[in-house]
């Protein structure tokens, strides 16, 4: 692969803390190499802004891999970038060009306050899990593995729905703010195996319930959280998911208790 | 000699059955009232604080990251191995002990290891049981795939996020019981310092990393489940965040460190393109299933490597490891990248890479997919089509991060790789109850120097991390914690909880009094050259002794002219970073001694001094046959202790996969 070096234009977003408004601030940065990561790129604009004296920018990452879900960026509009189905953290140089203008914030939502810069708290995906995203079985309660079998059509698509890594992508994506692909995507999950089967009316409806207690915004089918969700999770869960909440509500709703 | 085993007496197969019926229990209205404090929320973190909220322990737990389910666990591609035997290919718990115990080239202990291959089942039966959805096969049951250094096929995958979906297990068991109130959890916290009273370990100090207060929580155990050190080397395939400094800070504290130098070279990552990296990645070890590793015959061969004709290519591990072939241990396989490379067949811009080649794969693959679609003669673009088809399924995910990252398509032209750091054997001593050597202090998953030798295997840190969480601390822990039914919740007022917030806030404060010229980064960038050329997959004593001489003037260059800016009240991710770098300044210098001390070379180990004349490592077993436990006396002053190792059951020889 053919690589060379570019200077680019930042606009990125500070912001000191949640009750600070919050603004743009300009940066150039020069000889960026294509062979770069974007977070790395941002490294190399931290150490020149350390090496100024000045606070570098704060922004959330750790395994850049793309499997930990902690880096969040909307670049030039699109939560994680440009590239189709890839995280921050795994967007290539490669795709700009010497002369370009980036603009980066961060996940915006009610419900993932600003932290700092671009770092926002994400805690309310946690307690939507702790609604009932698991099943009950303690440790030591298990059977045999093998004794269970699970067609593989329905252990794949359990995997393909267990593969949201909790990014927020979605809700960033989402004119609504709403979480609905995320917990659709762990209803599912836990709806399609037999596992799941005995708490899946109590799940569903606590977890919707957690949604709106954390502020998140309801589901109108714009389709934007599964275009911009860097692990191709389908909407159809959100079909599913609607599907088990109605079968849970026609069946008296729930009253769980954990 | 203060360090006491506790392995158990008796027969090898009998030890834990004999210790889990005889060791001391609490009784539920007790339990209530024991705290217990878990650092780390990876594998082992989430899965021991799990299952004691289930035991009706008061649980904590803390990690760095913004939940429990982003620690660096979730990073793990490959899979987990347990003795199932669903393949019926002669799989058992003692093979699965055997492989461990060679595999780590005789420098485990027996009682660990087999016990780890007893629970070993157990845990595929529990993560099953919370839906962790593992790859299955068309009859409905769990399917295996080989890892390196054994000859049976028991590791259980989910594509190639095996330990995303482990983690989320465990994460999802975890947070149930935040949510019944067993537990409470801590995130974006660190912990900075262990708080002992009468010699136990009884509390920390943590920092809360939003608002940068710091925390006193106490506890009448606390278990460090805080992961490995290799970005020690600022390199390796670690997450950025993975660091030593919990480890550290009880270490002098005064736990032993155990075996330090022992670090673990993945042999298959995507090489180094530049000095901007920041990371390496893994191409998971179950590529070398089907992938064959090559060089070209030809010193400094420039040509493309889809010019280079089958005659002209060295298959360097088919030729010296026939038995094993692509399937060495990752000690050897790495090794074996790095003579090549050294003696100038490297390949790629660098020249430091070595092709692993999926080709001839996608060839088999696709015939056998045409015959059974029951096509006839198919045409070679055919064959070849099909044979991606298989590919993708089993291996989809990494073929992708690959071309992310390099631009290059690797159904079409071979994957160029090369070794980089990947895991830490080394970690804080502890005894067969994974108790460290201060009381009422617990190491578990890689922050123990634990189970795996001089070498671990594939497929093998998920097993011990679910291992040490599910099924071995909750026994151990409750006969310590039996004996400490009465002691009442420490407040947090105590001298001693004073005294150790004060040593983190003078700390802190110093960081960010020195103003100095160089970034944290740039330090970290230093110390790790140091580490990779000199500590890294070769080394000598002039080496170690070079290094150890420039770890100690980095060390004091940091403190003299590092620049951390912002200040300690607020979210600071440079400051935290400097913490962390500041131990791995010390760490590093310990890895260098122990490297230094053991005259031999044996797993990952590796003295340029001691190999036979076909370059394999050659072990001193008359001398160096024990832990290295190291004890902290101050700066650049550890004290040896010896743990001596004794082989019952297998009998140690030179570790052979030809
Ligand atoms: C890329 C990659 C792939 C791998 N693939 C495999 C594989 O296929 N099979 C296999 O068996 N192994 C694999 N491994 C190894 C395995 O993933 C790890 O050894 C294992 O997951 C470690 O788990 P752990 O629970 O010990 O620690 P980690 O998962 O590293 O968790 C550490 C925890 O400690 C917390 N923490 C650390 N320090 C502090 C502090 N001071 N204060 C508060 N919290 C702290 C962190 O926040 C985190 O929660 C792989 C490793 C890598 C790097
Ligand atoms: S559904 Fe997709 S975008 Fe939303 S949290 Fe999961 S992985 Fe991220
Ligand atoms: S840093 Fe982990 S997904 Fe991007």
């Amino acid at each position: 692969m053919e690589h060379y070096n570019m200077n680019l234009t930042l606009k990125v977003w500070r912001q000191r803390n949640s009750k600070d408004t919050g603004h743009f601030d300009t940066f150039q940065v020069k000889d960026i190499s294509s062979e770069m990561s974007f977070l790395e790129m941002f490294d190399v604009l931290n150490e020149q802004l350390v090496s100024e004296g000045k606070e570098p920018i704060a922004f959330d990452h750790d395994c850049r891999e793309g499997i930990c879900g902690m880096c969040s960026m909307v670049i030039d509009g699109q939560p994680h970038g440009p590239w189709g189905q890839t995280t921050t953290c795994q967007l290539h140089m490669r795709h700009y060009k010497d002369g370009d203008t980036i603009t980066v914030e961060p996940f915006r939502a009610n419900a993932f306050p600003v932290i700092k810069d671009l770092v926002v708290d994400r805690t309310s995906f946690d307690r939507i899990i702790q609604a009932g995203g698991y099943i009950s079985v303690n440790t030591g309660n298990a059977v045999d593995a093998n004794s269970l079998p699970i067609e593989k059509h329905d252990a794949d698509e359990a995997f393909a729905a267990a593969a949201c890594i909790g990014c927020g992508a979605c809700v960033a994506a989402c004119p609504n703010a709403s979480a609905m692909l995320f917990t659709s995507a762990k209803v599912s999950h836990l709806a399609l195996l037999p596992q799941g089967d005995p708490e899946r009316k109590t799940r569903v409806v606590n977890m919707v319930e957690q949604l709106d207690k954390e502020g998140f915004g309801g589901c109108t089918n714009i389709g934007a959280c599964e275009a911009e969700c860097p692990k191709g999770i389908s909407i159809e869960n959100i079909a599913r998911l609607n599907r088990e909440y109605v079968g849970a509500m026609l069946d008296g709703g729930s009253k769980n208790t954990i | 000699m203060t360090l006491n085993s506790k392995i158990p007496s008796g027969d090898l197969n009998a030890k834990w059955e004999t210790y889990k019926s005889t060791c001391k229990l609490v009784n539920p209205a007790n339990k209530r009232h024991l705290d217990v404090i878990v650092i780390g929320t990876g594998l082992a973190g989430a899965s021991a604080a799990a299952s004691l909220g289930e035991m009706g322990y008061k649980v904590k737990t803390f990690c760095f990251q913004d939940s429990p389910r982003r620690a660096h666990s979730i990073a793990a591609q490959g899979g987990i191995n347990a003795a199932k035997n669903y393949q019926n290919d002669g799989d058992s718990t003692y093979r699965l002990f055997y492989d461990t115990i060679k595999g780590g080239d005789y420098r485990a202990r027996e009682a660990n290891v087999h016990r780890l291959a007893e629970v070993s089942a157990n845990i595929i039966d529990q993560c099953v049981a919370q839906g962790v959805p593992f790859a299955r096969e068309y009859g409905g049951l769990l399917s295996n795939r080989s890892f390196g250094g054994v000859q049976v096929q028991r590791t259980f995958y989910a594509a190639g996020q095996t330990g995303q979906q482990l983690l989320i297990g465990a994460y999802q068991a975890l947070e149930r019981q935040v949510a019944l109130g067993n537990v409470t959890q801590y995130s974006r916290h660190e912990m900075l310092e262990v708080v002992k009273i009468d010699g136990k370990a009884r509390g920390i100090i943590a920092r809360n990393l939003v608002t940068g207060e710091l925390e006193r929580h106490f506890g009448h155990a606390v278990l460090l489940c805080t992961g490995g050190y290799g970005n020690v080397f600022y390199l390796s395939t670690n997450a950025m965040g993975s660091n030593v400094t919990a480890a550290w800070k009880a270490h002098k504290k005064g736990a032993h460190f155990g075996n330090p130098c022992y670090t673990q070279i993945h042999p298959t990552c995507i090489p180094v393109s530049g000095d901007h990296q920041s990371k390496l990645t893994l191409m998971s070890e179950s590529l070398r299933n089907d992938g064959r590793i090559w060089v070209p015959k030809a010193k400094g061969d420039d040509r493309k490597a889809n010019d280079i004709p089958e005659e002209e290519r060295d298959y360097y591990l088919e030729r010296r490891y026939p038995a094993f072939g692509n399937l060495v241990p990752r000690d050897v396989a790495s090794r074996a990248a790095k003579e090549r490379c050294d003696a100038g067949y490297g390949v790629g811009a660098s020249k430091q890479a070595v092709y692993l080649d999926y080709s001839s794969a996608i060839i088999r693959y696709g015939k056998s997919e045409a015959n059974k679609l029951g096509i006839n003669n198919p045409s070679d673009a055919q064959v070849k089509e099909l044979g991606k088809g298989v590919v993708e399924a089993k291996y989809g995910n990494l073929f992708e991060m690959y071309e992310k990252i390099t631009g290059e398509n690797p159904y079409e032209v071979p994957m160029r790789i090369y070794p980089a750091v990947h895991y830490t054997m080394g970690g804080l001593w502890v005894d067969y109850e994974l108790m460290t050597s201060v009381e009422g202090l617990y190491a578990l998953g890689e922050a123990n120097f634990s189970d795996h030798g001089a070498n671990r295997l594939g497929a093998s840190a998920l097993m011990q991390g679910l291992a040490d969480g599910y099924f071995v601390i909750p026994y151990t822990l409750g006969n310590y914690l039996a004996d400490e039914i009465r002691t009442k919740a420490i407040p947090t007022d105590h001298e001693a909880f004073v005294e150790a917030e004060k040593s983190v806030n003078d700390r802190i404060t110093k960081l960010l009094s020195i103003k100095g010229k160089e970034s944290v980064e740039s330090f970290h960038k230093r110390l790790g050259k140091i580490m990779w050329n000199k500590c890294g997959m070769a080394r000598n004593e002039q080496g170690l002794k070079e290094a150890i001489t420039e770890i100690q003037a980095l060390r004091k260059e940091f403190w003299e002219n590092v620049f951390v800016p912002g200040s300690a009240d607020e979210y600071n991710p440079e400051l935290d970073k400097a913490g962390r770098v500041a131990d791995f300044l010390e760490l590093g210098e310990l890895m260098c001694i122990d490297a230094l001390n053991r005259n031999e070379s044996c797993g990952g180990h590796f003295r340029e001094e001691y190999q036979t004349e076909e370059g394999e490592a050659m072990r001193q077993d008359d001398k160096y046959m024990y832990v290295a436990a190291w004890k902290y006396n101050g700066e650049s002053n550890f004290e040896l202790e010896k743990e001596d190792l004794n082989y019952d059951v297998v009998k140690p020889t030179q570790r052979s996969y030809k």
